[in-house]
């Protein structure tokens, strides 16, 4: 099959990801106007028990790679809906290869995204007791979740018929993680929201980002974290093959 | 003769509907083929197999001197497609298309953008190379499109309806490309629903009709197969139309009862036009004018494609030679 796949995919996904104009805005202006948002028009609202700039951090990131790994959804259903995906199969190029170039341009682009979100909070505040050690824990779990996402987008682009409905579904998603730590401290939801937000993969790892960054104890939750996102990224990976090959008829 | 496709009863169905029944075809290297039939033909369906996309339901093909569903990967080494839709990216240049198109056939980077360069400057599209495809007017697209399909200096083409949708002067543009392909060797499949497209550029024609090779053969074949000749009958009034059609039955190409017009098939000479209207018109009452004219592909196509006699629907009426 084609061995020399990777490479020439990879360079376009960038490309198109660089020229999308909607994605580069999603990825590089939400960060900004979410960070500033939740700070000051409601962060006076909510009690935290700390500085809400350093509660809301991590919840902030996790939005962001949310809506931006929605673009990839998007992407990749354009991709299948277009003519150039039979090109691509009468060319022998297989479809793993296809998606995995919007993989890593999305993880790229949502990095990308996550640190303007970090830099944001550091204008605004942000005052994090982190040592390197620290950082490196936080960022190497965000990249994980957002490897896990890009892929999940992914399967979504292929399971959604059009890329306007890759963009619901997408949509729908990146709402999950408000029902989490993100914003405001469990132990304040009803009962049943908080019995969802404790148990979802969100949770697990806001509540490490903001442990490592903070400088506490971070425990149990990396391991759901870590957990969380394997499973994403298995059951996303195993979903997009047979997908694609149904798809593909 | 060395054929570099061969198919036998190819058949397929989407969700209980037979789209193929039966298709069998040959087409020699260093041709050019049309596949020629109306909308929902099956064409595409054909084009799709035959380029590994789809397998059939039964029926085997090779193509190349590979099976395309055994050995799916050495046709596809061996073969390019370019579809009905654009297979391009519009946020990519002209360049960079084909500069990755070439990476993915596994040229190097080096080679890929002197492939490329080439291929810009035969299409006539240098200038527009390192514009983004977004850009492009239908024509430019269709031709990086071909040009695309080109990197891998395929042995077999396939073109699915490359002209539909072009105006006048991109089509002509079109068929040059399409004859200079032919002049380099190389076999080439294409479809169309203009017949005027098939008669000028290929060399041997198949006409697909409701998912069955009905004719194949050479546009001069086909237009003896219907003798060669067309008489256009003008009817005396409706009831005299009607009698006619009953009269002539299976040579009937085309009709319309609106302006009383049938075009019945003749050989064109003397004898069977004396004939025919000795037959259709005893009483020298039912036909008011005749025309004698030379059977276009057009006439071939609508007597095997199962013309409709323009105000009546009944099937009993079509004729099939």
């Amino acid at each position: 099959m084609s061995n020399y796949a990777a490479p020439p995919l990879v360079a376009r996904a960038f490309r198109l990801a660089l020229r999308n104009v909607d994605g580069m805005m999603t990825a590089l202006i939400l960060p900004v106007i979410l960070m500033l948002m939740f700070v000051y028009l409601f962060g006076g609202a909510i009690e935290t028990g700390t500085r809400y700039v350093d509660y809301v951090v991590p919840g902030v990131l996790l939005v962001c790679v949310g809506f931006g790994s929605g673009t990839t959804a998007v992407t990749v259903a354009n991709d299948l809906a277009g003519g150039i995906i039979d090109r691509f199969r009468s060319m022998d190029v297989r479809g793993e290869a296809l998606i995995s170039g919007h993989v890593v341009a999305s993880v790229a682009r949502n990095l990308v995204s996550a640190a303007l979100v970090i830099a944001v909070a550091f204008a605004i505040g942000f005052d994090p007791h982190a040592n390197p050690g620290h950082w490196l824990a936080a960022a190497a779990i965000l990249a994980l979740f957002v490897l896990a996402l890009s892929w999940l987008a992914a399967a979504i682009g292929i399971v959604a018929r059009s890329p306007e409905a890759a963009q619901g579904i997408a949509f729908l998603v990146s709402f999950i993680p408000y029902v989490s730590s993100a914003f405001v401290p469990v132990r304040t939801m009803p009962a049943a929201l908080r019995t969802v937000a404790r148990n979802q993969p969100a949770t697990a790892v806001i509540d490490t980002v903001r442990a490592s960054l903070n400088g506490g104890h971070v425990g149990v939750d990396a391991w759901h974290a870590i957990a969380w996102s394997l499973a994403i990224i298995v059951v996303s990976i195993v979903l997009s093959g047979v997908l694609f090959r149904r798809r593909a008829r | 003769m060395n054929e570099q496709i061969q198919a036998d009863g190819l058949t397929k169905s989407y969700s209980g509907v037979r789209v193929l029944d039966g298709v069998g075809l040959r087409v020699a290297a260093g041709t050019v083929f049309a596949l020629l039939g109306p909308n929902g033909a099956g064409k595409t369906t054909v084009v799709r197999i035959l380029a590994t996309l789809t397998a059939p339901d039964a029926g085997t093909a090779r193509v190349a001197g590979h099976d395309v569903v055994a050995d799916r990967g050495a046709v596809r080494r061996r073969i390019s497609l370019t579809g009905q839709y654009a297979a391009i990216d519009e946020l990519q240049t002209g360049r960079e298309n084909l500069e990755m198109m070439g990476r993915l056939r596994g040229l190097g980077r080096r080679a890929a953008r002197a492939r490329a360069g080439e291929l810009l400057e035969r299409f006539d599209l240098t200038e527009a190379g390192d514009r983004r495809v977004s850009g492009y007017s239908g024509g430019m697209r269709r031709r990086l499109d071909l040009a695309a399909g080109l990197v891998g200096t395929p042995e077999v083409i396939f073109l699915d309806e490359p002209t539909t949708g072009l105006d006048p002067r991109s089509r002509q543009a079109m068929w040059g490309v399409v004859t200079g392909l032919a002049a380099t060797g190389v076999t080439v499949f294409l479809t169309t629903q203009y017949l005027d497209e098939a008669d000028r550029l290929a060399d041997t024609i198949a006409v697909l009709d409701r998912g069955r090779v009905v004719a194949e053969g050479s546009a001069r074949e086909l237009k003896q197969r219907i003798g060669g000749a067309r008489l256009d009958l003008q009817a005396t009034d409706g009831e005299s139309f009607d009698e006619l059609i009953a009269a002539v039955r299976g040579r009937v190409i085309r009709g319309d009862r609106d302006t009383l017009m049938l075009g019945v098939a003749t050989n064109g000479s003397a004898s069977d036009a004396r004939a025919l209207f000795d037959e259709v018109d005893p009483d020298g009452t039912r036909i008011a004018s005749f025309e004698l004219r030379t059977a276009s592909l057009d006439d071939v196509f609508l007597s095997l494609t199962g013309n409709r006699i323009h105000g009546y629907a009944a099937e009993s009426e079509i004729a099939h030679v």
